[in-house]
């Protein structure tokens, strides 16, 4: 009659330090082993705010996971899904025991292994037979389970030609495979697996679907899986969580899970109104925006649809044709993707301007931007700059799975029109 | 909720903020032991690979060392050896230390060395440090081959050398080098984590320590001449290892009951305060690493 909980998470919290680990750490330090010594609480446990990445906070402390509290039954498989520093990572992080809580504790009546990234420990100097061994063993395997693994391993890698050849020597999609394959023969009751998917090429993709698919739905191993992947997420997991700003806040059937990440997103970034902040004698600055087309700037902004950048700007001077925006794009890098602006293509008047710039479908891919807004006087030199004055996310919109899973390479993927000759 | 709480008892393990005070956790060590080799192998094999001479660097690191050293302390400064030839002498006190140093130097930067691995996936950190030692035992018995080769000749050419009953016990001297090193090492390796100037302190505080350890002279000598700085020998447990060596393989030099104990008991405490720390750091390190 009860169920079978193979895994518990007990009220999880993790608080990290901001800013840089210098000197004042050791006055920190100090003070904390001072109260310690008195037998009282960490006195920087009190304070903290919430983890959000984009407004200044007070202190000097945040909370990347506040009180998670989850269950997770034997055989089932458990998404964990988030928008970027919603501590979907810092939570894998303590599953698989790399860090501690800073409270609260996790309950296991299994080994937990993980899949964070693949190839870790591989040593370049050493072959690929040498390397199974190693990358096995520090993934906890015993030499025994490898060896007697080890063709296996070696067929699903396809790299059988490459097998006593140092690991420096591969190409970086055959260490993915070999890594993966390692992996893929790993058999702890729990098997946390991070984002494995977005690596090799398509036909190997698939491959790994599969194989994850046979773990979970075949074997009834237990799974926690963790993507941006709403596909994948959708056709692997049977139940999930949605996490923001380090806290649950949504739990339930997979499918209610992924509508909520897509749909009931309120706390969105990708809308930020001004008061007073850019209220300058030649302009105003009072909302930019982005959007779907069709859709409000409450929903998440999917990559398969038009994608609107708003601005709402008032000019106070009477000559505002000698005004335009240029706007910088720069990806989660923070590598500068491109400009773009309006001079050429539309004048700005007098008065209130709201105007809609847009990209085409697929133009921006799944993952995170930043914005920076240049104000320019006669094309000639920018009377305003605003670093990153808004941030949001492109979210995949769950293709169908067995396509190509992962982003494609580059910056942008622009959809070209194709004709018959 | 109930329902976990009457069948708690039987949860594997639980991960929680603070470990245990003192948990070596050996079960699981001994779970992981094929990893241990394979660390222990790969240190050994990775070293010298794509190198013409390959393991023979082993051997030339030492032997230009004793031979520099030779000519600076013995016929520079002359510093007296007694009986035996001071080259032998040389060698037998610079294979010891440079156990010690790799042991100390190799393990002080397991945190920060092996970050990359350590964040991403779970293993008993202990293993690497004692990877590190043992790989490093295995290169001083290369090593003390070549001062085999050496006592031989030496033993053939008429030199007064003789083997003394206790190197019985040299064994047991080495392996207390090594746990000298893990604890120092574990211990300074956790303080790296967050105060990166220890690993600028590692660097020449070694250089110095060899010269407080009388590695390239006898014991008695510093005694002799320094009267007033002869306690920083004397309290230093690393001169009397190397002292009580030299005396088990070349019979010069003192032996002493109290020293050796002195040793034993310094060493205990280091090698747990260094794991006490190591198993506190090794939690949370990766925040601030």
């Amino acid at each position: 009659m009860s169920k079978d909980i193979i895994l518990k998470a007990e009220s999880i919290s993790k608080q990290y330090r901001l800013g840089q680990v210098g000197t004042g750490t050791l006055s920190h330090d100090l003070n904390r082993w001072w109260y310690r010594i008195r037998g009282k609480e960490n006195p920087y446990l009190k304070i903290g705010d919430i983890n959000d990445r984009s407004t200044k906070g007070t202190s000097d402390y945040v909370w990347a996971l506040q009180d998670i509290n989850f269950e997770v039954e034997r055989g089932e498989v458990l998404g964990i899904i988030g928008k970027n520093g919603a501590g979907k990572s810092t939570l894998l992080k303590i599953l698989s025991k790399v860090t501690a809580p800073t409270t609260g504790s996790i309950k296991s009546r299994g080994r937990i292994a993980s899949l964070l990234e693949v190839g870790t420990g591989f040593n370049p100097e050493l072959t690929g037979r040498e390397n199974i061994f190693l990358n096995g063993a520090i993934l906890g395997m015993t030499k025994k389970e490898i060896t007697s693994k080890l063709d296996e391993i070696i067929d699903f890698s396809g790299c059988e030609r490459y097998i006593d050849t140092p690991v420096k020597r591969y190409s970086s999609g055959m260490t993915v495979r070999l890594a993966f394959a390692v992996a893929a023969f790993l058999e702890p009751e729990i098997l946390v697996i991070d984002e494995v998917l977005a690596v090799g090429d398509a036909e190997f993709q698939k491959k790994a679907i599969g194989k994850m698919q046979d773990i979970s739905k075949g074997e009834g191993r237990t799974v926690l899986f963790v993507s941006h992947n709403m596909a994948a997420v959708k056709s692997l997991c049977t139940r999930g969580i949605v996490l923001e700003h380090g806290k649950v806040v949504f739990e339930g059937e997979i499918e209610n899970v992924v509508s909520y990440y897509l749909g009931g997103d309120t706390n969105s970034m990708n809308f930020k109104t001004f008061g007073k902040e850019y209220d300058l004698p030649i302009f105003k600055l009072n909302e930019i925006s982005l959007n779907n087309l069709g859709r409000s700037s409450d929903d998440v902004l999917r990559e398969n649809e038009i994608i609107n950048l708003n601005t709402r700007i008032d000019i106070k001077v009477k000559n505002a044709q000698r005004y335009h925006l240029t706007y910088h794009l720069y990806n989660e890098m923070g590598e500068a993707m491109f400009s773009f602006s309006n001079v050429e293509s539309l004048a700005l008047k007098y008065g209130t301007n709201k105007i809609v710039c847009n990209f085409p479908i697929y133009f921006l891919q799944s993952g995170q931007y930043f914005l920076s807004l240049f104000i320019v006087e006669d094309s000639r030199q920018a009377i305003f700059i605003e670093k990153d004055i808004i941030a949001f996310t492109v979210v995949d919109s769950g293709r169908e799975l067995g396509t190509y899973m992962g982003r494609e390479p580059g910056f942008i993927r622009p959809q070209f029109i194709w004709q018959h000759s | 909720m109930n329902k976990s709480e009457n069948v708690s008892a039987s949860w594997l393990f639980e991960i929680t903020p603070k470990n245990k005070f003192f948990s070596l956790n050996l079960k699981e060590v001994w779970q992981y032991r094929d990893l241990l080799v394979l660390f222990v192998k790969r240190d050994i094999v990775t070293v010298y690979k794509q190198t013409v001479l390959g393991p023979l660097w082993y051997l030339i690191q030492p032997l230009f060392t004793s031979v520099t050293f030779t000519i600076i302390f013995n016929n520079v400064a002359g510093i007296d050896t007694g009986s035996v030839p001071p080259f032998l002498f040389n060698l037998a006190g610079i294979t010891v230390w440079n156990y010690f140093t790799a042991c100390l130097t190799g393990t002080s930067d397991t945190f920060r060395a092996n970050a990359g691995i350590f964040g991403k996936v779970y293993f008993p950190r202990i293993i690497t440090p004692l990877s590190i030692v043992i790989s490093n035992l295995i290169k001083f018995g290369i090593q003390f081959l070549i001062f085999i080769v050496f006592y031989i000749y030496y033993y053939l050419q008429g030199a007064v050398i003789n083997l003394n009953a206790a190197a019985f016990f040299f064994p047991v001297i080495i392996v207390l080098m090594g746990i000298l090193g893990l604890g120092l090492g574990m211990f300074i390796s956790s303080l790296v984590t967050k105060y990166r100037d220890f690993s600028n302190l590692i660097g020449f505080g070694v250089q110095l320590l060899m010269y407080l350890s009388a590695v390239v002279y006898p014991m008695a000598l510093i005694q002799d001449k320094l009267p007033n700085y002869g306690w920083l020998v004397h309290y230093n447990p690393l001169a009397y290892i190397i002292e009580t060596s030299r005396y088990m393989l070349l019979s010069v030099g003192n032996i002493s009951f109290y020293g050796l104990l002195y040793t034993f008991i310094i060493t205990i405490i280091i090698f747990f305060a260094g794991l006490l720390v190591f198993n506190k750091t090794e939690k949370s390190f990766i925040d601030t690493v």
